[in-house]
């Protein structure tokens, strides 16, 4: 990593850790979404288990929403996001850059907190493990998607909802893998690596297709 | 937004936009800086980098400080002079401080490890400043750039502005109050008469 990408991705993650815990409160929010399903669907162990991949999914998908609309509305605020697009630096490896510390942030924690909220849901290890790096493969792409809602928004107050409005379509297909390979793992007629590499694969393409969407967005909102 | 407008700076000169308010001065300025796109008409920086916009050349230091209030003084002018693609030497060898030799000549060097939070408003002013001399860039873009700093301040960042117009630097600025400038010229923005 280059000078100053790596000045980049280490101010990204001071301001993630300084700011207030903003991967704390996407775990906090992760527990409160997968402890309140078992609530609502009653204590049927069998189904816990059966729907719990997606519960784990969905809860994760949630929690990388919340934080996404600061991901470049508090650079506009202050101003500093004029100055990084005249830095004479590419834009898209820009956000490709704080999307990786975002992820780091906010992803990551929600990956190493998946194994003991799957024990909430009855899965058993080998489901558990497969959630794990499901969402581990997963979630980057999560982010790269959702950089690109949080760019078309920046200009907005209250850009939040739409966001979410506008992310979640486009994160339907990363949802799809990631719940049917994890479901691969446990349920043996279809092998676990078929959804698993599609789902590598959709990640790839959104670390591609998300920075230079994003970008565009970000140079267009300067107007 | 603007008709019949034409000028040009030369090295180691000064433009001064004044007009009433509204007329448009802070748009020139984040025109010339890349901003806000052209739709017609052309900037042209003459012996500049081919390969870097005109933005790319200048320095902008606008209404907002883009200060985190989280990090330090220091974390913050690290950052920029990190961030900021400097100019090659051929192209304008301007003035590359260090970021705490840069806050110390600002006279906020004993800010350095306090988080930007603390700084008054007239320190995080100077804070934004120094980021225009850690790294070297010809053409400074400034908005009001006497805003909320007081009369040692003033003099102070005039010291600094006609240093970079002797290094062979250009300054735009647009601002209401008469500024020392060296080699200062005046471009002055009116409302069309409408017809």
């Amino acid at each position: 990593m280059t000078g100053w990408m790596g000045s980049l991705f280490r101010r990204e993650l001071r301001l993630a850790v300084r700011v207030g815990g903003s991967g704390l409160v996407g775990v906090l929010f992760f527990l409160a979404v997968v402890t309140v399903i078992p609530f609502g669907v009653g204590p049927d162990l069998n189904l816990l288990a059966r729907i719990g991949p997606a519960v784990l999914w969905i809860g994760a998908l949630l929690a990388t929403l919340l934080g996404l609309d600061r991901l470049f509305q508090a650079d506009r605020d202050d101003g500093a996001l004029d100055l990084i697009l005249m830095s004479g630096r590419p834009t898209e490896l820009v956000v490709l850059v704080k999307c990786a510390a975002h992820w780091v942030a906010t992803g990551l924690p929600l990956v190493i907190a998946a194994p003991v909220l799957a024990i909430f849901l009855n899965l058993e290890p080998v489901a558990i493990g497969a959630v794990t790096i499901t969402l581990l493969v997963g979630t980057p792409a999560l982010t790269l998607i959702g950089a690109i809602g949080a760019s078309l928004t920046v200009t907005l107050r209250r850009g939040g909802l739409l966001l979410a409005v506008l992310v979640i379509p486009l994160a339907i297909p990363v949802l799809i893998f990631g719940v049917s390979a994890a479901d691969a793992a446990v349920n043996d007629p279809v092998p676990f690596l078929t959804p698993f590499s599609i789902l590598c694969a959709l990640t790839l393409i959104s670390a591609v297709v998300g920075p230079f969407a994003s970008a565009a967005a970000l140079r267009f909102s300067s107007d | 937004m603007f008709t019949g407008l034409s000028f040009s700076v030369g090295s180691g000169a000064s433009l001064q936009v004044t007009g009433a308010n509204g007329i448009g001065k802070s748009s020139l300025l984040r025109t010339i800086a890349g901003l806000v796109s052209l739709t017609e008409g052309e900037l042209t920086v003459e012996d500049g980098d081919p390969e870097l916009t005109v933005g790319e050349h200048c320095h902008y230091f606008g209404h907002q400080n883009s200060n985190k209030p989280a990090l330090t003084a220091l974390e913050n002018l690290s950052f920029w002079r990190d961030f900021t693609a400097p100019m090659s030497k051929t192209v304008f060898d301007g003035s590359a401080q260090a970021p705490l030799a840069a806050l110390e000549m600002l006279g906020i060097g004993h800010t350095a490890s306090i988080p930007a939070a603390y700084l008054s408003a007239g320190q995080g002013r100077r804070l934004a400043l120094a980021r225009l001399i850690v790294t070297p860039r010809p053409i400074w873009l400034m908005d009001e750039p006497t805003s909320a700093l007081d009369t040692t301040s003033e003099a102070h960042l005039l010291y600094l502005m006609n240093l970079h117009l002797k290094r062979g630097g250009m300054i735009i600025t647009a601002t209401h109050t008469e500024l020392a400038l060296s080699k200062k010229q005046k471009l002055h923005l009116q409302a069309a008469e409408l017809a």
